[in-house]
């Protein structure tokens, strides 16, 4: 008897049992289901939901291997022993550091959907598939495994599963983890130490006493918020050799990715090309107040203001959000005119949280949380219209 | 205005097995089988028993709400059983056919000289009204109305369908009878679409307006061509009919018999040698595909591929359609199927799915669901597929959540459950939209009416 044969044998006897959604859960993994079609059109097309979601993770996943190598490469950078940035030295480092947030992220998330699909007697969705590679990759290196757990779990249950679980939820799950530990344990975000891997022990040694040198783990907005020059080039930013979330920095694989999901129709470009035109008008009028003298040299906006329009693009989790998060068909807009003010007002609202808030230069976070709570109402008024359209018919025909 | 019509959204789903133009005489059926399900949200009344003998086009049952609506013997015979399900409720009546045929004589009629109320009289009482279907809500016309106008789509897109171009050729006569008697039923035209390069026999009749259509599916469905030509406002009805009834009712009206025969396509990927042949409503499956079908595993279908009925060999050919498709069953695991490439079944995405690249390819789809149901998740791409000027994610959520005011709103009186045929079938969450719409329909049909 086949492998085939054998798992179609448990899964006949375990109808009606407990463990069944665990046991499909890995089942469906394997082999998609012998379901047929029973009411309505006879044949289905070929894609499904964990298609769709592997498709995601698949874009993902060029981020993930940049951040182990930008983890290394930033962390002997900032020790003072630089490796080369392609260099198994640095991947080797980075790929100790990151695994576990990855291996932390799937394991706690998994275990509660399991535990929710068992409760709840359905079957084990696919939402954390995405969620669970993106978690990783929006978090500074250094985070603290329990941290990440406690976030985790806090993020699948508020966020997703009290709502009804995949496709219910009315925030990014993924964002909500972020945001949680955002708030929750603010000492540890916002630090000038945590974005290069090191930097916070060698800040707890310097304090106990040590005698060794300090180690800055900024990111570019950190020190722009600060009103401090920077070391990098537009190069560096765009390509992502800079300290950052894991998965954030490269601009340019996230470009590629972004593209990818255009291409399979995965992710919606109404949204992409709002976004960044949306950050494009914002950035315009930062340089534009500037310009015009509106702001001076003095003020803890101008150096963020003054920031090159199109280098918002390319700084901090801007693009990641854009392409990753805000594209979420569940908590975006679900109309394709919808998409576009989303986006929009996402990329307008992320620069503008991004330069008014020194205390957390990182906007896209808030701007995508926020406007998840709006999609609905954007949508109503998309819907409104054609409401109206029907009503105006009849009226047309009775006047 | 332009009477033609271009859709830009569908999709043309191209399956193996289309059906070959030769005609031939399917195997006469010993029993002939009429079920009230084919007739949605009639409560049937009978008036025969078992043992009884009837003549084609004697009433069987009548519609219990109006008993003006009576439904026909197809054949003449005797009514050899009634099947009944829970409460008693009817589910099949079964009529064994006489070897000689006999007709109720219902009178020739010169339809020029009639007027609507004669007209509809005639058509009730001679039991060729329930070919006559409504929108709203999708089921047989209310007589008390008058519509606004008439649709016939004699242009098929759907898979595998029927050419009514072949099998209505040479019915001109016929068919402008029964068009001609329509068109004194309404206050507005008669439409009548035929596909854009058609050699239709539609093409010189009176009385009715011709649009041409072209575009992909569902460019051929009645309900996207209602859309294009004069959507259904609220306290408006429609009235629609299919082509090959158009010949019934023709028929009827020159002859004064009711003639329940029918060419219809036998097609799919699982037939040996597709082809269309000659029955009668209700004929048994099995003098249909006896003997003509690849293995064993096949689901067979009255009607085509996304709004047919499933069936088994006892069943038998429902009362509108004109068509069996087969297909193989799909009830088999597949390796890795959510992840690894596809290129032997249709997507609209690309996600490692490759029917994008091969138009023309025609595909050998089984009744696998390709996945599991799951809550709406992806938004944007029933849009693609959707002509209707109406947004089908949040009506189907409508119909859900059963809100009667938004469904309303978002524009239940224009559709019926084939026109979310094709968002079902791209559906990534896999939920069952024609189910979704008739549920809503019905809901309507109770509370509103």
């Amino acid at each position: 008897m086949g492998l085939k044969e054998k798992l179609h044998t448990i899964k006949e006897k375990g109808k009606g049992k407990k463990w069944l959604p665990a046991f499909e859960a890995v089942h469906t993994f394997l082999y998609t289901p012998n379901e047929t079609t029973h009411s309505g059109g006879h044949i289905k097309g070929a894609d499904d939901l964990k298609r769709t979601m592997t498709m995601v993770v698949l874009a993902l996943i060029p981020c993930l291997i940049f951040g182990m190598f930008n983890t290394g490469f930033q962390h002997f950078q900032a020790f003072g022993e630089p490796v080369d940035f392609f260099s198994m030295d640095a991947f080797w480092y980075g790929f100790l550091k990151v695994l576990p947030l990855v291996v932390v992220s799937y394991v706690v998330g998994l275990g509660i959907e399991v535990l929710f699909a068992i409760i709840k007697g359905h079957e084990v969705e696919e939402g954390y598939f995405v969620t669970g590679m993106l978690v990783p990759l929006i978090v500074p290196v250094d985070i603290p495994l329990w941290m990440l757990s406690v976030a985790v779990i806090f993020g699948v249950v508020i966020g997703k599963e009290i709502f009804g679980g995949t496709g219910m939820n009315i925030l990014n799950p993924a964002l909500i983890i972020r945001a949680f530990l955002f708030f929750a344990y603010p000492t540890w975000m916002t630090g000038d130490k945590v974005w290069v891997s090191g930097a916070v022990e060698r800040a707890n040694e310097m304090a106990s006493g040590a005698d060794v040198a300090g180690v800055s783990g900024e990111t570019i907005l950190g020190s722009l918020a600060q009103g401090r020059d920077f070391a990098y080039s537009v190069y560096d930013m765009f390509f992502g050799f800079i300290p950052g979330s894991v998965g954030e920095t490269s601009t340019f694989l996230i470009l590629l990715a972004g593209l990818f999901l255009i291409y399979t129709k995965i992710a919606s470009w109404r949204i992409m090309v709002s976004a960044v035109l949306g950050a494009l008008v914002m950035g315009l009028l930062f340089n534009g107040v500037v310009n015009a003298g509106w702001v001076s040299e003095g003020s803890k906006f101008y150096s963020l203001m003054n920031t090159v329009f199109w280098h918002h693009l390319i700084l901090g989790g801007f693009a990641f959000g854009v392409v990753f998060m805000a594209t979420d068909p569940v908590t975006g807009s679900q109309t394709n005119k919808g998409k576009w003010i989303y986006g929009f007002l996402i990329g307008f609202i992320s620069i503008m949280i991004r330069v008014f808030n020194p205390a957390y230069p990182e906007g896209v976070m808030l701007a995508i949380l926020l406007m998840n709570v709006f999609a609905p109402t954007i949508d109503h008024y998309v819907v409104q219209g054609n409401v109206k359209g029907r009503l105006k018919r009849i009226k047309a025909k009775t006047a | 205005m332009s009477k033609d019509i271009h859709i830009k959204k569908g999709l043309d789903i191209k399956l193996k097995g289309e059906a070959e133009k030769i005609t031939e005489k399917a195997i006469t059926s010993d029993v002939y089988t009429l079920k009230p399900e084919d007739f949605h949200s009639i409560i049937p009344k009978l008036s025969v028993k078992v043992g009884e003998k009837v003549k084609a086009g004697e009433t069987i049952f009548y519609n219990k709400a109006n008993e003006e609506m009576k439904f026909p013997s197809p054949v003449s015979g005797e009514v050899c059983d009634i099947i009944r399900g829970e409460k008693r409720k009817i589910l099949a009546i079964k009529i064994k056919a006489d070897s000689q045929q006999q007709f109720v004589d219902f009178g020739v009629k010169d339809v020029k000289a009639m007027n609507a109320e004669e007209i509809k009289s005639h058509l009730l009482a001679s039991g060729c009204w329930p070919f006559i279907k409504q929108r709203p809500y999708d089921v047989i016309a209310n007589p008390a109305n008058t519509p606004k106008a008439i649709f016939v789509s004699a242009y098929a897109s759907a898979p595998l369908a029927a050419d009514f171009d072949y099998v209505l050729a040479g019915k001109e006569k016929e068919l402008q009878t029964a068009i001609t008697a329509l068109s004194k039923l309404t206050t507005g035209e008669v439409h009548v679409s035929v596909g854009k390069n058609a050699n239709s026999p539609f093409a010189g009749l009176n009385n009715m307006t011709l649009h041409k259509v072209s575009g992909p599916h569902p460019s051929g469905n009645v309900g996207t061509q209602i859309n294009k030509i004069s959507p259904v406002n609220k306290g408006e009805t429609v009235w629609t009919i299919n082509p090959q009834d158009l010949l019934i009712i023709g028929e009827l009206l020159l002859t004064g018999k009711f003639n329940a025969e029918r060419t219809i396509a036998l097609a799919g990927s699982s037939v040996e040698a597709p082809k269309y042949y000659k029955t009668k409503i209700g004929s048994t499956i099995i003098s249909l595909v006896d003997k003509k079908l690849k293995g064993n595993n096949n689901r067979i279908i009255s009607g085509n591929v996304l709004t047919g009925k499933a069936k088994n060999l006892k069943e038998n050919l429902g009362y509108y359609d004109n068509i069996i498709t087969v297909i193989p069953e799909g009830n088999d695991y597949e390796l890795f199927g959510w992840s690894l490439p596809v290129f032997n079944k249709i997507s609209t995405s690309r996600a490692l799915t490759f029917s994008w690249l091969f138009p023309n390819k025609k595909y050998d789809l089984s009744t696998n669901t390709n996945g599991e149901h799951r809550a709406f998740v992806v938004t944007g791409a029933y849009e693609e597929v959707f002509p209707l000027d109406i947004y089908p994610m949040q009506i189907l959520k409508s119909c859900l959540y059963q809100d009667l005011d938004e469904m309303e709103q978002l524009g239940m009186y224009e559709v019926a459950p084939e026109d979310f045929a094709l968002t079902e079938f791209i559906c990534v969450s896999k939920q069952p939209h024609q189910e979704i719409i008739r549920k809503g329909l019905d809901l309507m049909l109770k509370e509103i009416g």
